[in-house]
């Protein structure tokens, strides 16, 4: 990407907007930093659920196993994790500066690996289902992850994890959480934006218009399939270890694997912000960011009466979402380019009227 | 004639107790037009469907520039140069035709830092000339599910013959098109063999077309080869004739 040009102008805005962001809202800090997680959530599932047009329910099963692969990783680097884990409530274990750090880098590193390997494992057994099988298969892949979690003593079980606690004063903490998802979502927009400008994006893009058409082709639609789930694996194994470690305390069902709630909300966001786009995914999750914070802070006790009202008005009514609402009203916007990059420059001036 | 390409031997496929291909064999020669006629139902799809690995056969060889392919998945088969097109036309809708052909680029020798590759200049410029050669240049940034059926099925085959096959199969590839566009394709049915050396072996019910582009014709009935020959000598068969008019 040329970083002078008009298609590089949303990443400079948003590059600052981000940096300025929590010093200018200072008492939303950590509301930002969901923000940040919410894209994040909502660009990997789009990488199948719009890009490849496999609706995944089981994507949280990476955000989990990144967290308590960061966790154990974490601890195990300095204690032994099950007298840890069975001692925590009774004993105060501290950690050193140097270990808190040297600890976290290395659990983020094996989380976002360790959960890539997990969904390339994963779509070994999964990727023989398509359509709503798939979905309904992926489902069970999360419920599972979260039961057999709660029942595993080694990592605390159902109670959970105290994870090591961050060695400076709070405000100090939520800067240092909200730059790394920040980070880690901005890179992955960066990421995506050259991902889909491969042939990595019409291989999968070719995946969702006619999977056997791409077979009888000669396309490795496996080898591509597994690809694309382990690289929304990786950054969503991260995003859970840094969440993790954000909220200080991890459990099986409500925080690593909930998948009522923020496992529902990656499908909602991108439907909401429509899928199969680069900006779909980013604007819807700050739509639904916006809404369900909102909701939270003026109709407490209504709140999941009004987002299930908004994912069933979404789903039923407005499934092309907001980018797929605009390019069907202003197509002329997304002219000649539907999607940004993927034809080939210069050899072949676009047309004008080559509009979608 | 030349040695065969496709070399099938007794080849026999059932659905429970519907034998859909009973025995069949045939020889498709290298750089030939090979036809297959016979009336709705002979088993002449099931055939093609065996041929690139879409099922298994029950028993028989199937064999590809000579080696044995009746094991082989899918995509092996399109990997080797065997590829085949749809009767009912399958494009990818959701992309337009530049797209569509940029991804048919063959896949023989991808390895995975390919799968990352960005589009060079030669392979574009491949495929807006293969989009000419179709007639669909002036339409490569349309989505291509906005096409028409006839355009659609051009597309497809300009799709093939990006992925450059050593044999295309053909699934009728004049079916829902207008006679006026039929010659055309036709036309480019033909040049494709000629110019590309691509062997064709075409599935088709417009007997004018088979007749005039196929060197060598079979005609199946009821899952069975019937006949084989030149055009004309098929066209005097009377068993062909019989098996058309329904006497069997």
């Amino acid at each position: 990407m040329n970083l002078t040009s008009r298609q590089a102008l949303p990443y400079w805005l948003i590059l600052v907007a981000g940096s300025l962001a929590p010093f200018v809202f200072s008492d939303y800090s950590n509301e930002l930093a969901v923000l940040w997680l919410m894209i994040v959530f909502a660009s990997t599932w789009d990488i199948l659920g719009g890009q490849m047009g496999y609706n995944s329910l089981g994507n949280i099963v990476f955000f989990g196993a990144g967290m308590y692969i960061c966790a154990v990783v974490q601890i195990g680097l300095f204690y032994d994790v099950g007298m840890y884990t069975a001692g925590s409530r009774t004993t105060h274990i501290v950690f050193s500066e140097a270990q808190y750090f040297s600890g976290f880098a290395l659990g983020l590193v094996a989380a976002g690996i360790g959960a890539a390997v997990l969904a390339i494992a994963a779509g070994w057994i999964v990727f023989g289902l398509r359509g709503p099988y798939f979905a309904i298969g992926t489902l069970g892949l999360a419920v599972a992850a979260a039961e057999l979690t709660a029942s595993w003593d080694w990592v605390g079980a159902a109670s959970g994890i105290s994870m090591p606690v961050f060695p400076g004063p709070p405000q100090t903490q939520k800067l240092f959480f909200y730059f790394l998802l920040f980070t880690l979502g901005f890179s992955l927009l960066v990421f995506l934006r050259w991902l889909y400008s491969t042939s990595f994006g019409l291989a999968l893009n070719a995946i969702r218009d006619d999977e056997e058409k791409a077979e009888a082709m000669g396309l490795h639609t496996r080898r591509y399939k597994r690809t694309a789930w382990a690289i929304s694996a990786f950054f969503l194994g991260i995003a859970g270890a840094l969440f993790g470690n954000m909220t200080g305390f991890i459990e099986p069902r409500d925080i690593a694997f909930p998948t009522t709630t923020f496992n529902l909300f990656m499908v909602v966001m991108v439907l909401l912000g429509g899928k199969g786009t680069l900006w779909g995914p980013v604007i819807g999750a700050v739509i639904f960011h916006t809404l369900k914070e909102v909701t939270w802070t003026y109709f407490l006790g209504w709140q999941f009466v009004a987002l299930g009202l908004l994912i069933v008005v979404t789903i039923v009514y407005f499934q092309q979402g907001v980018v797929g609402w605009l390019m069907e009203k202003n197509p002329q916007l997304f002219a000649p380019r539907g999607a940004p990059g993927r034809e080939p420059e210069g050899a072949l001036a676009p047309q004008p009227e080559g509009a979608e | 004639m030349s040695e065969a390409i496709i070399a099938l031997d007794k080849v026999t496929k059932s659905y429970g107790g519907v034998v859909a291909n009973r025995a069949v064999s045939l020889t498709v020669p290298r750089g030939s037009i090979t036809g297959l006629i016979g009336p709705n139902g002979s088993g002449k799809t099931t055939l093609f469907n065996s041929i690139v690995g879409y099922h298994p056969i029950d028993s028989g060889s199937i064999r590809f520039e000579g080696r044995e392919i009746s094991q082989l998945r899918v995509q092996e088969i399109a990997r080797l140069g065997l590829l085949r097109t749809f009767q009912t036309t399958r494009i990818y809708g959701k992309m337009n035709c530049m797209q569509n052909m940029l991804i048919s680029v063959p896949h023989r020798r991808e390895a995975l830092r390919d799968m990352f590759a960005r589009e060079d200049g030669a392979v574009a410029e491949k495929a807006a000339h293969l989009l000419a050669f179709v007639g669909l240049y002036e339409k490569r940034f349309l989505r291509s599910g906005s096409l028409s059926f006839g355009q659609q099925k051009l597309l497809e085959f300009a799709m093939a013959l990006m992925n450059e096959p050593a044999v295309l199969l053909l699934d009728e590839p004049t079916a829902g098109i207008n006679p006026t566009l039929i010659n055309g394709l036709l036309d480019r049915l033909k040049r494709a063999n000629s110019e590309f050396g691509i062997t064709l072996f075409i599935i088709e019910h417009n007997m004018r077309v088979i007749m005039n582009t196929a060197s060598k014709i079979y005609c199946m009935a009821h899952g069975e080869m019937l006949a084989e020959g030149e055009p004309g000598e098929i066209q005097r068969d009377q068993r062909v004739i019989d098996a058309y008019l329904g006497a069997h």
